[in-house]
């Protein structure tokens, strides 16, 4: 239960990141801490006491496996999740070049 | 598994340190450490092919958010009232994680899941596959159609990207002002 | 930061560079037999790029490999994708592995699974290496104009 727990905590900590913070490469680093916390939170579940990695080798004889499924899954969440980074950090380098600033209270009141 | 315990700790201590950071140089540093930390909890849990793809790709999102953001000379985060009133994100924090500990009670206890799927993939996927390695059997033939979801979505991320940052069309505001 | 880094920089990356692509090579097509597979070895061919770039500087790496090599690339390995989920069709249904599976522990045995992981390579790879290389000439230009 501790471990369940624990990913929660991070990803509360990645949403008041978000929530609260101004500044938007802080709001990226927020939302990417709360992926990690998603994905870490797939693999717990699938952990089982005592088993090994999924991959069968010549000389062991009944092997205990741990569940292959989530890692299946988190295996393409992971590289879809630096697919987002990059182009969240692409439109705040634009905002950056239209505004003059990173400042989120300040690009609302400037209209364009 | 005191190992583990010692590992999450230090990921949600490196993740308080990003969060609070006034320097965004220092911020992005410790998101480097939070995701070199989720590397090693995935060795421990037996996840070998999740380790080396974390790891490259915790390499990469590092260099992107150094080299983009950071030549701006721009180091300081913006300091002053924040967004909106703190007190009532956290009470609000404070709530989910208590209805996350009731609802956790129905999970089976860590370390014994329940398997009923992946049995048949464990069992039958040497010999109907020929692939050792089961997790890529499992993406590559049993799951194929997520794997083509996702060259979807990586594709539609990285047009969406390389098309914000054209360079026709781009005015300053000064440009705009005086038209 | 102008042209590259200093000459110890660019001595050593002329000897790891060849290397880390031999690395990432030897995971994808092994990526039926030990962990890896497509995405961590297209991840790490990108990054062979992206080393050269921050070593020498822009210009001199967009002489080697352009943008234009980026897309043609990228979309070769979606085609390559689909083209072996229909190549299934041969067999009875949609993303049938139809190739003859040989013994396993071989790199030419499972089927269509090595050429899988070629065609995710291929996609991640310059996928990525587009992205970085539109980043880094979007913050020379405007450093340009700011000085």
């Amino acid at each position: 239960m501790f471990v369940y727990l624990s990913c929660v905590v991070l990803l509360l900590i990645g949403l008041y990141c978000v929530a609260v913070k101004k500044n938007l490469v802080k709001i990226i680093i927020g939302v990417a801490i709360m992926e990690y916390a998603v994905n870490l939170f797939l693999v717990v579940l699938g952990y089982r006491h005592g088993g090994t990695a999924p991959i069968i080798q010549a000389g062991l004889k009944d092997p205990l496996f741990v569940d292959p499924l989530p890692q299946a899954l988190v295996l393409t969440a992971i590289v879809i999740g630096l697919a987002t980074t990059a182009m969240m950090v692409a439109i705040a380098m634009r905002i950056y070049d239209r505004y003059g600033t990173f400042d989120v209270t300040k690009i609302r009141k400037l209209k364009g | 598994m005191l190992e583990l315990n010692l590992l999450l700790i230090f990921m949600a201590v490196g993740a308080i340190i990003a969060v609070e950071n006034h320097n965004l140089l220092s911020s992005v540093i410790a998101v480097g450490a939070v995701g070199f930390g989720l590397c090693i909890v995935f060795l421990l849990l037996g996840a070998p092919d999740l380790a080396i793809t974390q790891l490259v790709v915790e390499i990469l999102a590092l260099i992107i958010l150094i080299r983009a953001t950071l030549a701006k000379s721009v180091p300081e985060t913006y300091r002053g009232r924040e967004l909106h009133s703190y007190v009532i994100t956290v009470v609000f924090l404070v709530a989910v994680l208590a209805a996350s500990f009731f609802a956790f009670q129905s999970l089976p206890k860590f370390g014994y899941p329940i398997m009923s799927v992946a049995q048949t993939y464990i069992e039958e996927g040497l010999q109907r596959t020929g692939a050792t390695n089961l997790v890529t059997s499992v993406i590559l033939d049993f799951r194929a159609y997520d794997t083509l979801g996702e060259a979807t979505v990586l594709f539609t991320a990285i047009v969406g990207a390389i098309t914000v940052l054209r360079l026709k069309g781009r005015k300053k505001l000064s440009e705009e002002d005086k038209a | 930061m102008r042209v590259g880094m200093s000459p110890i920089v660019k001595t050593v990356t002329r000897v790891a560079i060849g290397i880390i692509f031999l690395y990432g090579l030897y995971i994808v097509l092994h990526g039926h037999i030990t962990p890896g597979g497509g995405f961590a070895g297209g991840i790490i061919l990108a990054l062979v790029y992206i080393l050269y770039v921050l070593a020498f500087g822009k210009e001199e790496a967009e002489e080697r490999l352009s943008k234009s090599w980026a897309s043609a690339l990228e979309s070769l390995g979606a085609l390559m994708f689909l083209a072996v989920a229909l190549a299934g069709f041969a067999g009875g249904y949609f993303f049938l592995n139809v190739l003859p599976k040989g013994n396993p522990g071989e790199i030419l045995s499972a089927g269509l699974i090595p050429l899988s992981n070629l065609a995710i390579m291929l996609k991640v790879g310059s996928g990525l290496f587009a992205v970085f290389l539109v980043l880094i000439t979007f913050s020379v230009v405007i450093r340009k104009e700011e000085e």
